[in-house]
């Protein structure tokens, strides 16, 4: 029984969150021997370089690296204050065994790493070698990611494997690789500043990757245009030459209805289309339906925006298309951006300078955690899992028989179903908080309850690690060296800033000791995270991601290498389908018609609203680092619900009033925020708080069939004023789900 | 960067809080920002507003202070108040035309942005100006700013009656030489004043 072990309100009184405010010796003991490291954010996939100040091993402060050409010295309140988790209260020192009724306790490496490899033992032997699951990040670096996909076929030989980049990547890549061949973002950002025209759908810049913001005003300083398409007014939608408030789900009226104009103008490249390209007539039966009325009828806004998005969109000379969670969480995400790379494709401007086109990566590395084999139907190199020729290259990397490779396991929420339904009986996770994450958590709450055994590695407590039996405590980013790829592909060095602290291990430390206990330790023989990486090179050379010209001495005298770079002596490929070439085995990048359909869970009488998540500027993800840091928790310390004064007057709501928002699957309470900024169909919550203020209560399980990505960004709720609760979780500090 | 000056674009600045982060990282005030990031009407939009010491040529906090504790230096930036001179009386606090200085209970003493003039007077750029992800806050030479934007910088403000120059700069488009601040009586009722730009109901009123 894997429920918490003891009452929330105990569990936060022993592990946190707590926040941590002062640096270790205080705010004025910086000084001049201070050694500065280079290295990079451990947030998101834009991946800033950051110099991080150490003083004793410990890391006191930090300071802007200006020489990093993708960033400048730029940073966004959470790389500035990410120091704050080193030296952290709430630290993991040890490893933990649950005791029932009291929480956890200490107990010894030897006798933790026994007990979980004694568990997947007795699991394995009872239920069969698929039961036991692995749960892995994609805020893990490359060798690590790696090491995860190796050894859940290797060691553990179960299908199983997932990662939470399923939350975030797969439907962008999915459509990538059905359209262009590719998974990845086909140009470098520096492209985006040469652009005329910039396209931006469903993409919080400002909030998620705000470095890009000065991309973007660097071009517009030169003349570009931008096209901004939300259902809110983000910061960088405010100051757009058009801003289109779409409704939830109705991407696609835009996307088509744009294509329609462009063809009925003549604004399409015939010679690009004809030369580099498969499938145009159908698409362009496909959207002849979406005439300007039909396509606004979809999107929920006036024809005249979608006319004018075209044109400004359509006769451009070069023009940058960005796109990310906000049209790729739905349960036809992937058709979401088939249907924006369709326009990209049609203008035929891609693969030149200031011509293309780049999904924003979420995670840190949610580039690269995809292609070393974290996700369930890949092997690295971005290699097929059902693909005899890939199962055999890869085995033969590994030295192990074709045939003891597991097939293509569950993806996350699938996964999290069977162990709902008790067909996985245990559970290794890493980097990853799916109580937060996953949508209707009220269900994966119980799902972590019917686990048999549950071993979690982590360096805090996470709301999901409560659920554990054994915790073992790992490593920061800054606690070991590696690498992740960026948001463009670029592959990029982590320092090894401090050491762990005494008690906890590096991550890949941990992995490769259990999987000598269970007898595979001739496998996992590795001196270290260099010898992973050079492992990963050779695993991942043939591939579409082909690392292996990429050495850690290369990257650093070139501030990182876009893969794929096949050869020692190759440059690397920051620009993919130079010349029109595109990753398919015909060379040609692929039209596929889409057509709009309803999302999974359509507003109605009862749940009369349509329900948006997202993030906030100050938190990460599920908050399991930035909750803990004080500076931000006092810049966004809670959730809220975001809704139009034309709404609000409709409920009787007035600003700051407490709200219940509800749906079919939970509710959460939490302040009104009444702003103009948002269609007043919509409410918004964001995501980053657990129990009763978790966003994810109200999300559905309604995923993506192609690449089974949750629909986070719509679902059917209802909102009302209630009573401020005064329940044991209300009480809490905001950061453990309180409410003030 | 030599001949380095400061400026501010407000159409940029996305709210974001990297300045008022950083600015608490700086050595000299270290665990305390001075930069104020103004939320202007959160309600009707996501505008906000950066707001450093816009360092005047003729400080109005200086003038007005009885202790003598502000003071200039020769290139121009005006410090925070001498902690054995500032008498803690907040002349300054009220005077600032721009809301700048605030008086610090704790220390009994006003502090603000002295453009990190540990930083600055070495030649490296503040801590604001290095981290603001989207240019808002830019620390360049005049000749830089002028070459890669389409605003142009001014430093001369009206208040009222009173003519204020600043050697922190603001971006604005080329047809304004002067803000001009005035206290104005907005006439007639609410249906009266213009369509609200930042109101999506209204954009929606044709779907």
């Amino acid at each position: 029984m894997a429920k918490p072990s003891t009452d929330i309100p105990d569990l936060v009184k022993q592990f946190g969150p707590t926040l941590h405010r002062v640096p270790p010796g205080g705010w004025t003991d910086t000084r001049e021997d201070d050694k500065l490291v280079k290295t990079h954010c451990c947030f998101c996939g834009q991946q800033c370089g950051i110099q991080l100040r150490v003083q004793n091993n410990k890391v006191v402060g930090f300071e802007p690296w200006e020489d990093f050409p993708f960033n400048r010295g730029m940073l966004c309140p959470k790389g500035i204050k990410r120091y704050m988790q080193d030296e952290h209260p709430d630290r993991l020192k040890s490893p933990l065994a649950r005791v029932e009724g009291k929480g956890f306790e200490p107990i010894e490496w030897d006798a933790a790493l026994d007990r979980v490899v004694a568990e997947i033992k007795r699991i394995q032997g009872a239920y069969g070698k698929d039961s036991f699951a692995v749960l892995t990040g994609a805020s893990l670096v490359n060798e690590k990611a790696y090491l995860m996909g190796k050894f859940a076929r290797v060691a553990l030989q179960t299908a199983n494997i997932d990662y939470n980049g399923r939350l975030c990547m797969v439907s962008s890549a999915t459509a990538s690789k059905k359209v262009f061949g590719i998974d990845r973002s086909g140009n470098p950002w520096s492209d985006i500043v040469e652009a005329d025209v910039i396209l931006v759908a469903g993409a919080n810049i400002s909030e998620t990757s705000p470095i890009t913001t000065d991309y973007i005003w660097r071009a517009r300083d030169r003349g570009a245009k931008l096209i901004v398409i939300d259902p809110r007014m983000t910061p960088i939608a405010r100051s757009a030459d058009l801003y289109i408030p779409v409704k939830p789900g109705g991407d696609i009226g835009v996307f088509n209805g744009m294509l329609h104009v462009m063809i009925e103008r003549g604004w399409i490249n015939r010679e690009f289309i004809e030369q580099h390209t498969t499938g145009f007539e159908e698409v362009a039966r496909s959207v002849e339906k979406y005439t300007p009325e039909y396509a606004s009828k979809i999107a929920g806004v006036p024809s005249a925006m979608i006319i004018r998005a075209a044109e400004l969109f359509g006769p451009a000379k070069s023009s940058f298309v960005l796109h990310a969670k906000g049209i790729e969480h739905h349960s036809k995400g992937v058709e979401n951006c088939i249907a924006v790379m369709s326009l990209v494709l049609a203008s035929g401007r891609l693969g030149r300078e200031g011509c293309g086109y780049a999904m924003i990566t979420g995670q840190g590395n949610g580039q690269g955690a995809r292609e070393q084999g974290g996700k369930c139907d890949q092997l690295p190199g971005n290699r097929d899992i059902s693909n005899p020729e890939h199962r055999k290259y890869i085995a033969g990397v590994w030295g192990v028989p074709e045939e003891s490779l597991p097939q293509k396991g569950l993806s996350a929420i699938p996964l999290v179903e069977a162990i709902h339904a008790g067909k996985i009986k245990g559970l290794i996770s890493i980097c990853f908080n799916p109580v937060v994450s996953l949508p209707d958590a009220n269900f994966t709450r119980e799902a972590f309850g019917k686990l048999e055994f549950y071993a979690n590695i982590d360096f805090f407590l996470s709301e999901t690690s409560r659920h554990a039996d054994i915790v073992l405590a790992g490593s920061l980013m800054e606690e070991d060296e590696g690498t992740t790829t960026n948001t463009e592909g670029r592959v990029i060095r982590h320092r090894k800033v401090v050491a762990p602290p005494e008690g906890a291990r590096e991550d890949w430390k941990i992995i490769c000791e259990i999987a000598r206990r269970l007898g595979h330790g001739d496998k996992f023989n590795y001196s270290g995270p260099q010898e992973i990486f050079d492992e990963l090179r050779v695993a991942s050379k043939g591939g579409v991601s082909d690392y292996f010209g990429i050495t850690w001495d290369k990257i650093e005298k070139n501030n990182g290498i876009c893969w794929p770079c096949p050869t020692l002596d190759h440059p690397g490929t920051p620009r993919l389908y130079e010349g029109g070439r595109f990753g398919h085995p015909d060379g040609k990048a692929h039209f596929i018609p889409v057509d709009w359909r309803p999302s999974a869970e359509m507003p109605d009488g009862e749940y009369p609203i349509i329900l948006t998540t997202g993030r906030v500027v100050a938190h990460f993800l599920s908050g399991t680092q930035t909750r803990r840091i004080g500076a931000l928790v006092d810049q966004v310390p809670e959730a809220f619900c975001e809704l139009h004064p034309v709404l609000a007057e409709k409920l009787g709501i007035a600003d700051d009033d407490y709200v219940k928002v509800e749906s079919r699957r939970g509710s959460v309470v939490v302040h009104a925020k009444i702003v103009r900024t948002i269609r007043p169909d919509t409410v918004f919550v964001p995501y980053h708080w657990p129990l009763d203020r978790s966003a994810n209560n109200m999300t559905i399980r309604a995923l993506d069939p192609q690449s089974m990505i949750p629909e986070y960004k719509i679902c059917a709720v209802r909102v009302c004023k209630t009573e401020a609760p005064h329940d044991a979780i209300a009480a809490l500090e905001v950061q453990a789900g309180g409410i003030r | 960067m030599k001949n380095a000056e400061f400026f501010i674009d407000y159409s940029r600045c996305i709210g974001c809080q990297a300045c008022v982060q950083a600015c608490a990282e700086c050595d000299t005030h270290r665990g305390v920002s001075m930069i104020h990031l103004e939320t202007v009407a959160r309600r009707e939009s996501v505008q906000t507003a950066p707001q450093i010491c816009m360092h005047c040529e003729e400080p109005i906090c200086a003038q007005v202070c009885p202790a003598d504790a502000i003071k200039k230096t020769p290139d121009g930036v005006v410090q925070s108040s001498l902690k054995p001179r500032c008498i803690g009386c907040s002349n300054c606090v009220m005077s600032c035309p721009f809301g700048v200085p605030k008086y610090q209970i704790d220390i009994d003493q006003m502090m603000k942005c002295d453009m990190c003039y540990d930083r600055s007077s070495v030649g490296k750029k503040p801590m604001c100006a290095t981290v603001c992800p989207s240019g808002a806050l830019t620390y360049t030479t005049m000749q830089d700013i002028q070459r890669t934007r389409r605003g142009i910088p001014i430093n001369e403000w009206k208040f009222g009656g009173e003519v204020v120059r600043t050697k922190v700069y603001v971006m604005v488009p080329p047809e304004v030489q002067r803000v001009d601040i005035d206290v104005v009586q907005i006439a007639g009722t609410a249906a009266a004043l213009p369509r609200d730009p930042y109101d999506v109901a209204l954009m929606l009123e044709n779907a």
